[in-house]
């Protein structure tokens, strides 16, 4: 499913040179459940960055399904991100001034659905993830678990094949922690592809297949694992 | 979800900025509005006044100097009446009227006076109609007349206000006031002049010139009771004050080499000074619009875009392309542009309304034909300040979507 070859990041900072993140290659299968952990400044989100097709690395080629993401251009990457990967974020990202119902069809509006199937697919979403009843609610008139769900939402809407996920349960209490993490389990369980950035090393042991980063080099903590760092 | 509903939304979610915004566009395009129409109605109220004034242009026999304006006939010296009917055929742009003087002395019940020989419009009219050249190259009244055909009935008192007459009857004469006080005259009374018999068509009111001691009668008439010939003192022109400062005074020197033309320079300068300033006025304003508004949109827009960026970010991260961000961006600066120039026109037409008469004493009516102006100027500055903001926008780094912003 994705595939990284010598993968490297290093940016700029004053003239001098800064490793984000060392030659890497990897690969992840179809389907797998992946955490990536480290100390904070460790390359973490710039991996993110990179294998969500916003963050064109310094060396190195990125495969997504075969097809090597940053030979595309910018509109293609983007749209193929549209439709191929959602993205779960520690502070949601809900936009403010949209209902949580508007928040969903984002994804949709912007892969070019009809406003009528737009907002067929958002209900049938929000409804899966209990949240029928709040869909003409702003993020503000949501509770901190609710809003999260609402994100999540937004992250299924166009049935993306691989989740990003960053700190996806940095921000909430322990039992909507323990919802979120359920929900990611279903989302494995459906066949999809998860990649969770995370601090915590009890969701971390949700997956299986942790990746730990420090200095923005890649060992592989636990299962099967296809690292090697160049 | 459509492009217009995000937009719509986010200008509702931050109303604030967008109506500091809105407010530096509608004061530019009220400005704007409210100076084009007061200007427009002014200077139809100064052409009207400028018609009324009579002649501002004088065509007179080589050598001849105006002392004095409304006697500038009384000297002699006569030029052939031919010249009249060569700048009617001619295509010569801004001649509004014309009218052919003879002066000569006479006596009226044993008392001196001036007879003056005209030429009614009608007749010069038939002769260029004749001709194939059809009466004057351009519309009549200079663009200070509505443009409604006006039917009603000519008022031959009215040569002491306009200096030219409609139609007059070859045995007709209008007698100033002066001399119809002194010599009892009235509408309809018969009087004997230059061997000839004559009705009063009318008594003309009191003009305070040397007019209200003259009688007025028909050229061709004056001219053969006189002996005088095809001949005439002077030609008055009532010309366009633009088409003056434009060239009508060279244009009838090529065309009558052997004539004088006397232009009344000042009221035509003071004319031309006011619609200039009010032209320049509007151009400043304008340039206020352009300057405040558009630096205003910009800053706005870019305070916008500076705060929304993870918001950008996020959208990016969802499948927006940069093209979307740059129409997301650029759209909501037209619906301010649009909204904007609406309210300015609205606004600016209102303040009109009351200015008018406070600055330049004329009655105003809003004017339509400036709503697609003002609404063409508002979206083109907002349009111009969005671009760099929506530049940066759909520049930006969607990895901020996953940052503490």
């Amino acid at each position: 499913m994705l595939r990284l070859e010598a993968v490297s990041k290093t940016f700029q900072r004053r003239g001098c040179p800064v490793v984000a993140l060392q030659p890497t290659s990897l690969e992840v299968n179809a389907g797998e459940y992946v955490a990536v952990v480290g100390p904070s400044g460790s390359g973490k989100t710039t991996l993110l960055s990179i294998l969500g097709g916003m963050l064109a690395p310094s060396s190195g080629k990125v495969y997504l399904d075969g097809q090597s993401l940053y030979d595309l251009s910018v509109t293609r990457r983007t749209q193929m991100r549209g439709s191929r990967i959602g993205f779960v974020f520690q502070t949601f990202n809900l936009v403010p001034y949209l209902t949580a119902l508007q928040n969903v069809q984002i994804p949709l509006y912007l892969s070019g659905k009809s406003p009528r199937e737009q907002r067929r697919l958002a209900q049938a979403v929000l409804e899966r993830l209990g949240l029928g009843d709040r869909m003409q609610h702003k993020p503000g008139e949501l509770s901190v678990g609710q809003q999260q769900r609402v994100a999540l939402a937004r992250t299924l809407a166009n049935d993306p094949a691989l989740i990003l996920a960053d700190e996806p349960t940095g921000n909430l209490d322990p039992e909507t922690r323990e919802q979120v993490l359920q929900l990611f389990d279903q989302f494995h369980a459906e066949g999809r592809t998860l990649m969770m950035v995370t601090h915590d090393p009890a969701a971390a042991a949700r997956a299986p297949r942790t990746l730990r980063l420090v200095g923005g080099g890649v060992t592989e903590l636990s299962t099967v694992g296809r690292v090697q760092v160049a | 979800m459509r492009l217009a509903t995000l937009i719509g939304r986010e200008m509702g979610e931050r109303p604030v900025p967008m109506v500091t915004c809105l407010l530096a566009i509608v004061l530019g395009v009220t400005a704007l509005v409210a100076i084009r129409t007061v200007t427009y109605f002014s200077e139809m109220a100064v052409a009207r006044e400028m018609d009324s004034l009579g002649a501002n242009v004088l065509i007179l026999p080589k050598g001849v100097g105006v002392q004095d304006y409304y006697a500038a006939d009384m000297h002699g010296e006569t030029l052939p009446e031919e010249y009249v009917q060569r700048i009617t055929l001619s295509k010569l742009q801004g001649v509004d009227n014309l009218s052919p003087k003879l002066c000569v002395p006479a006596k009226l019940n044993g008392d001196s006076v001036t007879v003056t020989g005209i030429l009614p419009k009608s007749e010069f009219q038939a002769k260029a109609a004749w001709a194939g050249a059809g009466i004057f190259n351009h519309p009549i009244g200079c663009g200070a007349h509505s443009g409604v055909p006006d039917n009603r009935p000519v008022d031959p008192k009215a040569l002491a206000r306009k200096r030219v007459i409609e139609t007059l009857g070859e045995r007709e004469v209008l007698v100033g006031a002066e001399v119809a006080d002194r010599h009892h005259l009235h509408e309809g009374d018969s009087i004997e002049l230059l061997g000839g018999k004559f009705t009063v068509l009318a008594v003309l009111p009191v003009t305070g010139s040397v007019d209200d001691g003259r009688v007025f009668a028909h050229l061709h008439t004056v001219q053969e009771l006189a002996g005088k010939g095809e001949v005439v003192n002077v030609i008055e022109v009532v010309g366009c004050c633009k088409q003056i400062a434009a060239g009508l005074v060279d244009g009838l020197n090529k065309l009558l080499p052997e004539a004088r033309v006397v232009t009344i320079k000042q009221v035509v300068q003071t004319q031309q000074n006011v619609n200039q300033l009010m032209e320049r006025l509007s151009l400043l304003f304008l340039a206020v619009l352009l300057a405040v508004g558009g630096a205003a949109m910009a800053s706005a827009l870019y305070a916008n875009v500076s705060e929304r960026r993870k918001e950008i970010g996020t959208l990016m991260a969802l499948g927006a392309t940069p093209a979307f961000i740059l129409r997301l961006i650029v759209g909501k600066a037209v619906v301010l542009g649009v909204v904007g120039g609406i309210g300015g026109f609205l606004v600016g037409s209102v303040a009109a309304l009351w200015l008018g008469p406070q600055l330049a004493n004329v009655t105003v009516r809003p004017l339509p034909s400036l709503a697609a102006l003002a609404l063409g100027i508002a979206v083109a500055v907002t349009l111009l300040a969005s671009l760099l903001p929506a530049w940066r926008a759909a520049r930006l780094d969607p990895c901020i979507c996953f940052k503490e912003v």
